[in-house]
């Protein structure tokens, strides 16, 4: 567990970054520190690694004050991850990856092993181990980036806004994978980014800071969606959280309906689309007691006869959602909570 | 030391050898051989950035022209033409080219591209967009270059009065051979004086002629 | 020319090796001091520009000055060989210690902070990640000293000692072409031959640079 006890930085010349902020970051849980630019989530971060010193106050890992540490041995321990990946463009793929390790005290033969294994982890073939960074894309240096921080396998990593400068669909991507990633390796790790929406998506916890260094709440991201604790925090969660906090909630509760008759099924009972005057109306998807609400919103929204289709394992349907049924049980589910 | 030459009186006059008028001479020359230089060697260096023909040229241009040896390229321009002020300020010309031409390539290859596109996409024709946008530009670069070669210059005047030329290398030369070293040490202390004010007003030319929103923030 | 230099090729080849001799022992020399200053320009950011001035007004000064000049200051004869090896080095280190400097400030902060952030302590950070990486600009400045550093021997021959510049004087004297003729061409291409193999060296070492752009 990362603790913040009661830190404050106020830079020389004034600027306060951090105001009087306490926070547990979570063993083994990923925590986003969010905020507008200059609201001191980078500054915070920094301090864990002791990149940045705090002016009062005391940055605890699991218990221990970090500034009666050797910095160079503290920061080998934690994984760093930043835009751009900072990659050092003198030394290839591999080696960069092998660096902590060899800083360790690990041989480069060692590291190097390793460091492949590492790569294939993060999605990368073996052929790029031996190119320079300025080969790669960026989606690809970041993945570098983030099997560098890897490398030593340190129970912390740090983030600073590590998909930002990737293009949205390559995003995407790395997301998915690092959450897979995270599954696995269950790290505790802090990231900052300035995008909400990545931390509602990435964060077990996510901390929204505001101006002036401050914490506006901490929470899930479920929390922050249905309950922001003010004006600030609900403006920044956005106007819309009210339908994408549906996203944590299930449809398994969910009562569906017989199959209507015009809904037309293949010999198997899967959905083949809509009855209509020119033949079939495609359904535009279906969904699963393991999907969310949003998702079953989204297709009775969008559906040509505004009703959802639910299907089972198999893929056969085995039950419909018209739209006014859904606004009806989430009115009651509100009304219930 | 002995700086006995260097504060004598006598040597301050303006008579022909004192110290102004080796002055004088000597600036002469540099002048002579910058002005013929820059005539030729920027619009060269121009045309090759603007256009990007012939880089091959000025790329090389500053390395041949610092490989040449100036006390060679002297005497050789002396002794095929005779002694006299031609040969030597042909040489020194020689020597002045290539960093001018090198650095007018380099300012101008060196620019955003961005910003010409920009030029060209509000209506400047060919020469405006030189003369407005990308020589202006390239001014840091360029005054580097020609800094380099009014220093260049200075130093081989100096050297050039072992072939017979005037300028503050007569101390130099004329106290070494008949064993003056008080000269030799005044000429060397005025030339190295010259030298160093020289570049310090061109580096403030350099301040006044460049626009403010290209200098280096730092 | 080939008459000359059959009739005269021991006085030539001496003269190549004073040559090479006087010209490579200051590039040398001065690199070595360099680096220091160079990293103490960055180390203290304060230090950077009076550094800049002084190596820009030694840089300035003209050669013959100062090879003239030193045997005041180092108590050397005039002859001395050591008064053009002296000037040479100063005008390296004045040239190195701001390439040095500047090529070491060009090194993306980026990627000293993730240096530092992977627990790398300062003096390694500098040999393993600062310097390789600020090495192309270095190299680069070394070439510059290198070539300039073989035309300016020359002028040594005005005080007695300069390699092939004695065969600039000598056919001067004696209104006779071939051995200026000489002396330039093996002159340039001496600086050729030096620029070739730091170029060489440059490609062995630097790998990185020379691999094609990245596919975004």
């Amino acid at each position: 567990m990362i603790t913040f006890d009661d830190v404050v930085k106020v830079y020389p010349g004034g600027s306060t970054a951090v105001d009087h902020v306490s926070l547990e970051l979570p063993t083994g849980k990923m925590t986003v520190l969010v905020g507008p630019s200059g609201c001191g989530k980078t500054t915070s971060l920094r301090m864990i690694n002791r990149m940045i010193s705090p002016t009062s106050g005391r940055v605890l890992i699991d218990g221990k004050d970090i500034a009666d540490q050797d910095e160079a041995l503290l920061r080998r321990g934690i994984g760093y991850v930043i835009q751009h990946a900072g990659l050092f463009p003198h030394r290839t793929v591999l080696d960069n990856v092998a660096t902590v390790p060899v800083l360790l005290g690990k041989t480069r033969r060692e590291a190097r092993t390793a460091a492949l294994g590492l790569l294939e982890r993060v999605g990368l073939t073996e052929e790029f181990a031996k190119r320079y960074p300025a080969q790669l894309s960026g989606g690809q240096q970041q993945r570098v980036g983030v099997a560098r921080a890897l490398a030593a396998d340190p129970p912390i990593m740090l983030m600073d806004e590590p998909f930002s400068a990737v293009d949205p669909v390559v995003r995407e991507g790395l997301h998915r994978e690092f959450l897979r990633l995270q599954q696995d390796l269950g790290k505790t790790i802090a990231m900052v980014t300035h995008d909400i929406d990545e931390a509602i998506k990435l964060g077990d916890v996510v901390a929204i800071f505001r101006q002036g260094g401050k914490l506006a709440q901490v929470g899930t991201p479920q929390e922050l969606l249905t309950a922001p604790a003010d004006d600030f925090v609900a403006e920044f969660v956005g106007r819309d959280r009210g339908i994408r906090s549906l996203s944590f909630d299930s449809a398994a509760e969910l009562p569906v309906g017989e199959l209507p008759a015009d809904l037309v099924l293949d010999e198997a009972g899967r959905p083949l689309g809509w009855k209509s005057a020119g033949g079939v109306t495609p359904t535009g998807g279906t969904f699963t007691t393991s999907d969310s609400l949003r998702l079953v919103t989204d297709l009775a929204i969008s559906s040509p006869v505004g009703t959802a289709v639910r299907v089972n394992a198999e893929g056969a349907a085995d039950g419909v959602v018209r739209h006014h049924d859904l606004a009806d049980y989430l009115a009651t589910r509100r009304a219930a909570s | 030391m002995n700086l006995d030459y260097l504060f004598d009186a006598a040597h301050w006059d303006f008579s022909t050898g004192s110290i102004p008028q080796l002055i004088v001479s000597h600036l002469w020359y540099v002048f002579l051989a910058l002005l013929i230089g820059l005539v030729i060697a920027l619009p060269v260096g121009l045309y090759i950035g603007h256009t990007g023909r012939g880089s091959f040229i000025a790329i090389n241009a500053g390395n041949a022209g610092r490989s040449l040896p100036t006390l060679g390229l002297l005497m050789l321009m002396v002794t095929l033409l005779g002694l006299g002020l031609l040969p030597v300020l042909i040489a020194l010309t020689v020597l002045v080219i290539p960093p001018i031409l090198t650095s007018a390539y380099a300012g101008l290859r060196t620019l955003d591209p961005g910003v010409v596109d920009a030029a060209k996409g509000v209506g400047m024709r060919p020469m405006q967009v030189l003369f407005r946008v990308e020589l202006p530009m390239a001014l840091p670069v360029l005054m580097s270059g020609f800094r380099s070669a009014a220093l260049q210059v200075v130093a081989t005047a100096t050297v050039a009065a072992a072939v017979g030329l005037g300028g503050l290398g007569r101390l130099l030369i004329d106290g070494l051979a008949v064993n003056d070293y008080s000269r030799v040490l005044a000429g060397a202390i005025v030339v190295a004086v010259l030298a160093v004010l020289l570049d310090l007003v061109l580096a403030l030319a350099q301040r006044w002629i460049v626009s403010p929103g290209l200098r280096a923030s730092k | 020319m080939i008459t000359y230099l059959s009739n005269n090729s021991e006085t030539v080849l001496a003269a190549l090796r004073q040559h090479i001799t006087l010209a490579l022992i200051p590039v040398l020399l001065g690199f070595l001091i360099a680096l220091p200053i160079g990293y103490l320009g960055v180390r203290f950011p304060w230090l950077y520009h009076p550094l800049v001035n002084v190596a820009g007004v030694l840089y300035s000064i003209p050669s013959l000055a100062l090879f003239v000049f030193l045997p005041v200051v180092l108590g050397t004869k005039i002859l001395s060989p050591l008064n053009i090896v002296v000037a040479l080095t100063i005008y390296t280190v004045a040239l190195m210690a701001r390439t040095v400097a500047d090529g070491l400030r060009s090194v993306d902060r980026l990627i000293t902070e993730s240096a530092t952030a992977m627990g790398y302590r300062r003096v390694r950070r500098l040999f393993d990640v600062e310097l390789p990486v600020a090495l192309p600009v270095i190299l680069a400045g070394l070439r510059v000293a290198t070539v300039s550093n073989i035309s300016l021997v020359s002028v040594g021959a005005l005080i007695g000692i300069g390699g092939l510049g004695q065969l600039f004087t000598r056919g001067f004297q004696l209104f006779y072409i071939e051995p200026i003729l000489v002396g330039i061409i093996l002159s340039v291409l001496l600086a050729g031959i030096a620029d070739l193999i730091i170029v060489l060296i440059q490609r062995a070492v630097t790998p990185w640079t020379r691999v094609q752009g990245g596919r975004a």
